[in-house]
C-alpha cells in the first residue's frame, strides 16, 4: 500500500494505492488518523489506485467516516474502480459515502 | 481444461500470508473461464476466510492454518483450516454487523455467503474452524 495525503483548505486527500486489507489496515488507519489531527473538516478518498478491498479496509473506512461525521465534516471517495466499488455497494458504505468520478467533481461537492 | 485439480497448502497465521492466498485463489480459479467480477469475489471471500482464522482463530498468536483448493468440473471449493479458539455461537457470528472488535464491520461472513454458493462453517471451542466454501461457475457458451 502506498499513501499520500494533502490538504486543501479544510479538506484532506487522501490518495491510497494497492490492496486493503488486514495487512495495511493498522497503518492505513493511523496515517488518516494522524493527518486528521491537522483539524481538517472533510476527508476525500482518491481510491484510483486501489486494486483490493476487503472488510479489514472497510473497516477503517467506516471508523473514519464516524469520527469526521461526529465532527461535522463529510467523506467523499473519488475514482473507484468498477469491481472494488461492488464490495463498498454490498457493505453499505456507498448509502453513506458519497462518489465521485474525479477528485475535482468531489471538491465541488463541498 | 483441467476438470479436476487440487492445491493444498499449509502457512504460519500471518497478515502478509493473506494476500498470498488470495492471489493463489484468483491463480487457481483460473482454470475456468471466469469473468473479472468471480475472481473479485472469490478473492474477497477468501481474504475475510483467511483473515478470520489470522484474527480471531489464533488471535495474533501463532498458528498454522491450512487452505485446500479444489476444482471439480465447474465447481470451486476453497477449504480454510484453523485450529485455534473456535467460535462459541457459530450463528451469531455469522450475523450481519456482529463483531468482537469495534473497528471492525462484521462483514466477514456476510461477504462469504454474498460471494460463494455455499459456504458451511464448523467449529468446536478451543479445538478450531473449518470454513467451507465453494462457487459453481457454468460452463461458457462455446463460441
Amino acid at each position: 500500500m502506498n499513501i499520500s495525503t494533502q490538504i486543501r483548505q479544510d479538506v484532506l486527500i487522501v490518495r491510497v494505492e494497492g490492496e486493503l486489507d488486514m495487512h495495511v489496515a493498522d497503518e492505513f488507519r493511523q496515517r488518516i488518523d494522524t493527518a486528521l489531527e491537522s483539524g481538517v473538516r472533510h476527508v476525500l478518498l482518491n481510491l484510483k489506485g486501489v486494486t483490493f478491498v476487503d472488510s479489514s479496509g472497510l473497516g477503517v473506512i467506516l471508523g473514519r467516516y464516524k469520527k469526521v461525521s461526529a465532527a461535522g465534516g463529510r467523506m467523499l471517495a473519488a475514482n473507484i474502480r468498477p469491481q472494488v466499488a461492488r464490495v463498498f455497494e454490498l457493505s453499505g458504505l456507498l448509502k453513506i459515502i458519497r462518489t465521485f468520478g474525479t477528485e475535482a467533481e468531489a471538491l465541488n461537492s463541498l | 481444461m483441467a476438470s479436476k485439480n487440487r492445491i493444498k497448502m499449509s502457512f504460519p497465521s500471518g497478515s502478509e500470508n493473506v494476500a498470498i492466498a488470495r492471489v493463489t485463489a484468483a491463480a487457481f480459479a483460473a482454470q475456468l473461464d471466469l469473468t473479472l467480477n468471480d475472481i473479485e469475489e472469490i478473492k474477497v471471500a477468501v481474504s475475510e476466510a483467511i483473515s478470520n482464522a489470522v484474527i480471531h482463530g489464533y488471535g495474533d498468536q501463532p498458528g498454522e492454518i491450512e487452505f485446500t483448493l479444489s476444482l471439480d468440473g465447474d465447481r470451486l471449493e476453497f477449504v480454510v483450516t484453523d485450529y485455534g479458539k473456535g467460535i462459541a455461537d457459530i450463528e451469531q457470528a455469522r450475523q450481519p454487523s456482529f463483531s468482537t472488535d469495534p473497528e471492525r464491520m462484521g462483514l466477514g461472513f456476510v461477504f462469504m455467503e454474498s460471494f460463494m454458493d455455499e459456504l458451511a462453517v464448523e467449529s468446536a471451542v478451543g479445538k478450531g474452524t473449518t470454513v467451507r466454501m465453494a462457487k459453481r461457475v457454468p460452463a461458457a457458451p462455446a463460441h
